[in-house]
């Protein structure tokens, strides 16, 4: 074995095409002939379609044709691809508004014209003659009628263990809380977008897939009335995911229909007012929860109920955030008792999915804030806290007593109490609350929060690889997951590397083409790494046997005397003796060496994690500045530590985001107010400190052959939950704050309070 | 976010521009460096059937300063005033100021002038021009008008420029010696419309304020003047007692707007807070 290639901080491989402009994502792909879609959404935010009149706009020279819900009434609604519990499909979005309208960007007719300014003109040309109903905007006012027989409130998802009655009677100490996350949403640089065409043998292609291309495939594919090889969906360039990129939509579904029934390529590329109308948003949830805990702080038993405003239809997660809130509110802790209940209510605003750490965004802010509580109330250290609720080691791998995503929650290794000491001391954190208290005592507003938590990743059931030396001596692994822009190619190039003893130079990655290989379930849950990862490393062995097979008669040797050494095939225990390339190998190839290999795993693994954030408050305005932010993982091993980084400063940023600037707010009548990035904040390059690391690799997943965890979501998991603490610190009022974004104006409130 | 159809017409000289405004009527635009009118027109939120582009036109841009007036062309974008153009207190205030507006693409594409045809009672150079007492030259078919800027704003995107002039030039009286200039600005993100704002101005004559003048902006519809305050500030020591009761002053005065960003309570306490640190900025400067 000669140089270790995971853990090394190696350059990523696919940023050639990208840093050089080469890039090539939805909108830069065109097709001759093709028309462009335009959708016609509500603007009313719930209400009967009396009539839509398209005349004027089919008249319209270059439009060719405009069809509404009447046109596409025999599509079926887009069904879920994620914990779809029974009785959610009545609550399916069909791809056209088929009667009544849930929110103001619901698409209720589709243009197609030879030019996209046409296509919008066109638009503007449909008018929609719609009776309002009174939107449902609260998710804890009690539902209305959602159809005949049907209220708005779709499921209501039970999370429990334990002796509840016990926790909170006995001389518990307890307390209550009411706290609330505003809507928000990823908002990837590059819009949606979507193309279809049909090619030369029939093949419907829809370029600009992302995420879970083979999820979708089978999903149009039903939809359509399509076998799976009559379509396929290829990945380009993806101008980020963040959970929202890449989910199947109505539009993705029309392109298709527009190229199968009219014969041209269609092609339709989201614009910004769309996104922020129309794509998945995420969190949106209120709580009230109860907690019950001992003079040591110890939490006895925790209650929690919550309404999230699911908008206008149930999306393809179904009700994962639901699932995910509730199973993993209980965090590092022990917590003997848990009782969580969450109520998937139908306002009309724009339907909800996942985003980047979904449920657990909002789990750690609610559990955080309720342990800051805790501490407050029995003025003890809130770090004290925290140790005294710690799950121990010993207990590991510990079995939650809960599920989620049709798996049963064990953590599969970890210390936290041993992480928690080294996360503090690498923050220095004595020194730091030090100089915090000098700067308050001359007056300055400063304050230090922290937030702990458990993630999860590599949500299962299997992943697939093919691996095979092609006959220009390159190694190509083939995969079904997707590139979001997170480093797959480097990765999975790493761990191959590794895994078959041949320089990285030598491999290509594919990944995100349905014709490549005939499953995958993509890049989501922090999978990528720990899922397909594992199956590359399980297909290289395969492989190396083959190619050693492969050159033995050409060194004249038996193939268990050869072995792969830094790319070249030669006798494993005589380094002088004669070898091959492997390039010179692949010219004698009649055909390309080729192996599969899958990874199966019933299981997710569980990398854990801390935020501290140091802030500072403008008295008179109310602002919050972060002076810093600091995140420590472990992440059981860390592929390349400079990719763990990047991910974890990335998603800190956007928690940063979610705590103190994006919220998506409506008026009384549901219309939407943050439909730009003018009232949409997503903070810039100015408002976000140097986010200061620490990856950790010294919990290694027992369940999966490489020992790693997810890297994608521990940035941002518990940020909102660090900085509502650090706030409250630096008001110095406990229990101040309890809603996300923290806004100055609320800052501003609590201070004109004092 | 593609805008509606509309004609396009490039003139090379003002007065073939006014013509144009003059024929096309109510439904022409005038575009210089299309920063609003641009994104208006992409979201359809202006449809204007006509844009007269005004970006040929030399003769428009110039920033010079003659005879004690700063005087600005309309085709001045708003990057050239990030390095000192005269002597005296608006040498350092107006790069200081300028360095406020938005982002450095936008910067350098969007003008002065453009800013108060437009009229955003959050722009910058709207509070600039209603501070400093310009005079907003407005070329129209048939003569040139000065209006001062006092007349001139009178609401949100609401002035007193008519459908067939144009915002030619800014003349801005150049304060003399003895002036000390403040800036104060809020908002959520850099380069985000003010919440509030403040420009301040103070003649200071042997250790007391002779002459002040405070502007306020983001606020209230339109860049207001706030004269209590400044007659509460003459005759005071420049010191944070008599700010901070100009600045409760404007506060108080205000009529503030409200959205999704601020309420009316939240903006008056910007105002305030804006104020005080636009005239200690003034006094530091």
């Amino acid at each position: 074995m000669s140089e270790p290639v995971i853990g090394q901080r190696i350059r990523r491989v696919e940023d050639r095409p990208l840093l050089t402009g080469r890039g090539r994502f939805a909108a830069d792909i065109d097709h001759p002939g093709q028309l462009h879609m335009r959708i016609v959404r509500s603007a009313v935010a719930h209400g009967h379609v009396r009539a839509i009149d398209a005349v004027a706009a089919k008249r319209l020279p270059g439009v060719v044709t405009v069809w509404t819900g009447t046109d596409v009434a025999d599509v079926p609604p887009i069904s879920f691809r994620m914990m779809r519990i029974s009785g959610l499909e009545p609550f399916r979005q069909p791809i056209l508004a088929q009667g009544i309208v849930r929110y103001v960007g619901e698409p209720i007719a589709v243009v197609f014209a030879d030019d996209p300014y046409v296509a919008e003109d066109a638009e503007d040309l449909v008018t929609a003659d719609i009776e309002p109903l009174a939107p449902y905007l609260d998710p804890t006012l009690e539902p209305p009628p959602f159809a005949p027989g049907l209220v708005a409130e779709a499921a209501v998802v039970r999370k429990e263990y334990g002796d509840l009655a016990a926790a909170f009677g006995g001389g518990a100490r307890v307390l209550e809380l009411g706290l609330a996350i505003a809507r928000q949403s990823g908002v990837p640089i590059e819009t949606r977008g979507a193309l279809a065409h049909i090619d030369s043998s029939g093949v419907l292609r829809f370029e600009g897939a992302a995420k879970v291309p083979h999820q979708n495939q089978r999903a149009l594919a039903t939809m359509l009335g399509l076998a799976l090889d009559r379509i396929h969906l290829h990945e380009g360039h993806v101008g980020g995911g963040f959970g929202i990129r890449g989910e199947i939509y109505p539009e993705d579904v029309l392109v298709c229909l527009g190229a199968l029934r009219l014969n041209r390529p269609i092609k339709w590329i989201e614009d910004r007012r769309e996104h922020l109308i129309a794509a998945n948003q995420s969190r949106g949830q209120r709580h009230r929860v109860r907690v019950a805990f001992d003079e040591r702080g110890f939490i006895r038993g925790l209650d929690a109920e919550f309404w999230v405003e699911q908008g206008g239809y149930i999306r393809s997660h179904g009700v994962t955030v639901i699932d995910l809130t509730a199973a993993m509110m209980p965090g590092p802790y022990v917590i003997p008792a848990f009782r969580a209940i969450g109520h998937v209510r139908l306002t009309n605003k724009t339907p909800a999915g996942t985003y980047r750490a979904p449920g657990r965004f909002e789990g750690s802010f609610v559990r955080e804030r309720a342990i800051d509580a805790i501490a407050a109330a029995l003025k003890l250290d809130p770090i004290e806290v925290r140790r005294v609720n710690l799950i121990g080691p010993e207990r590991m791998p510990f079995k939650r007593g809960l599920d989620t995503l049709g798996t049963e929650i064990v953590y599969d290794s970890g210390n936290y109490p041993a992480f928690m000491d080294k996360a503090l001391a690498t923050f220095r954190l004595p020194d730091l609350k030090r100089s915090l208290a000098e700067r308050r005592a001359s007056g300055e507003m400063v304050g230090l929060g922290l937030g702990f938590f458990v993630e999860k990743s590599g949500l299962g059931p299997s992943d697939k690889v093919k691996m095979s030396l092609t006959p220009d001596g390159t190694i190509e692994v083939v995969c079904g997951s997707a590139s979001l822009g997170q480093g797959i190619d480097t990765v999975l190039s790493q761990i191959a590397a590794e895994k078959l003893n041949v320089p990285i130079a030598a491999f290509r990655v594919r990944h995100g083409q349905t014709d490549l290989i005939d499953e995958g379930l993509g890049a989501y849950a922090s999978r990528v790494t720990v899922m397909t990862g594992s199956a590359v490393s399980l297909a290289a062995p395969a492989l190396a046997k083959k190619i050693c097979a492969a050159a033995a008669p050409l060194l004249q040797r038996r193939p268990d005397e050869l072995a792969l050494v830094d790319g070249r095939i030669g006798q494993a225990d005589n380094p002088a003796g004669p070898d091959i390339t492997l390039a010179e190998l692949a010219r004698t190839l009649a055909a390309p060496l080729e192996v599969e290999a899958r990874f199966e795993s019933s299981h997710m693994s569980y990398p854990y994690g801390l935020h501290a954030a140091v802030v500072r408050i403008d008295a008179e305005t109310g602002a919050v500045a972060i002076e810093r932010f600091f995140v420590a993982y472990d992440v059981g091993r860390a592929v390349n530590p400079t990719l763990v980084e990047g991910q974890l400063v990335g998603g800190a940023a956007q928690g940063i985001g979610g705590a103190l600037y994006e919220a998506f707010v409506w008026d009384d009548a549901g219309q939407p107010l943050a439909a730009s990035f003018v009232d949409y904040l997503v903070p810039t390059a100015l408002e976000i400190p140097p986010i200061e690391t620490l990856v950790l690799e010294d919990a290694p997943s027992p369940i999966n052959p490489l020992g790693v965890k997810g890297a994608g979501e521990g940035g941002i998991s518990a940020a909102g939950a660090a900085i509502a603490s650090a706030v409250d610190d630096a008001l110095g009022n406990p229990g101040a704050i309890t809603r996300l974004p923290i806004r100055p104006d609320d800052v501003r409130r609590h201070l004109r309070g004092r | 976010m593609k805008p509606a159809p509309f004609a396009y017409h490039a003139p090379r000289s003002l007065a073939d521009a006014v013509r144009l405004l003059t024929e096309l009527g109510d439904d022409a635009k005038v575009l210089a460096g299309g920063q609003s009118l641009v994104a208006a027109m992409n979201f359809r939120l202006a449809r204007p059937a006509a844009l007269v582009d005004i970006n040929r036109i030399a003769s428009l841009d110039f920033v010079n300063s003659e005879g004690g007036t700063l005087r600005i062309g309309a085709l001045a974008r708003h990057a050239r005033f990030e390095r000192p153009l005269v002597e005296g207190v608006l040498g350092g205030l107006l790069p200081y100021v300028a360095r406020h507006i938005a982002h450095l693409p936008i910067r350098s594409r969007g003008t002065f002038a453009g800013s108060l045809a437009h009229a955003d009672p959050a722009s910058e150079w709207c509070l600039v021009a209603r501070t400093l007492d310009a005079e907003i030259v407005l070329t129209g078919p048939k003569a040139e008008r000065r209006v001062p800027a006092a007349d001139y704003f009178q609401g949100v995107f609401t002035t007193a420029l008519r459908s067939d002039e144009i915002v030619s030039e800014i003349r801005i009286p150049l304060p003399g010696a003895g002036w000390h200039g403040g800036f104060a600005e809020f908002s959520r993100r850099a380069g985000d419309f003010a919440l509030a704002m403040c420009l301040a101005l103070i003649r200071i004559e042997g250790g007391r304020i002779a002459e002040a003048k405070i502007g306020i902006g983001g606020g209230a519809d339109r860049p207001l003047r706030i004269a209590a305050a400044e007659r509460a500030l003459v005759g005071q020591a420049p010191d944070a007692a008599a700010f901070a009761a100009a600045a409760d002053i404007a506060a108080r005065e205000i009529d503030p707007m409200s959205d999704i960003h601020a309420d009316a309570d939240y903006r008056r306490d910007l105002v305030g807070a804006m104020t005080r640190r636009a005239l200690a900025h003034a006094l530091r400067a």
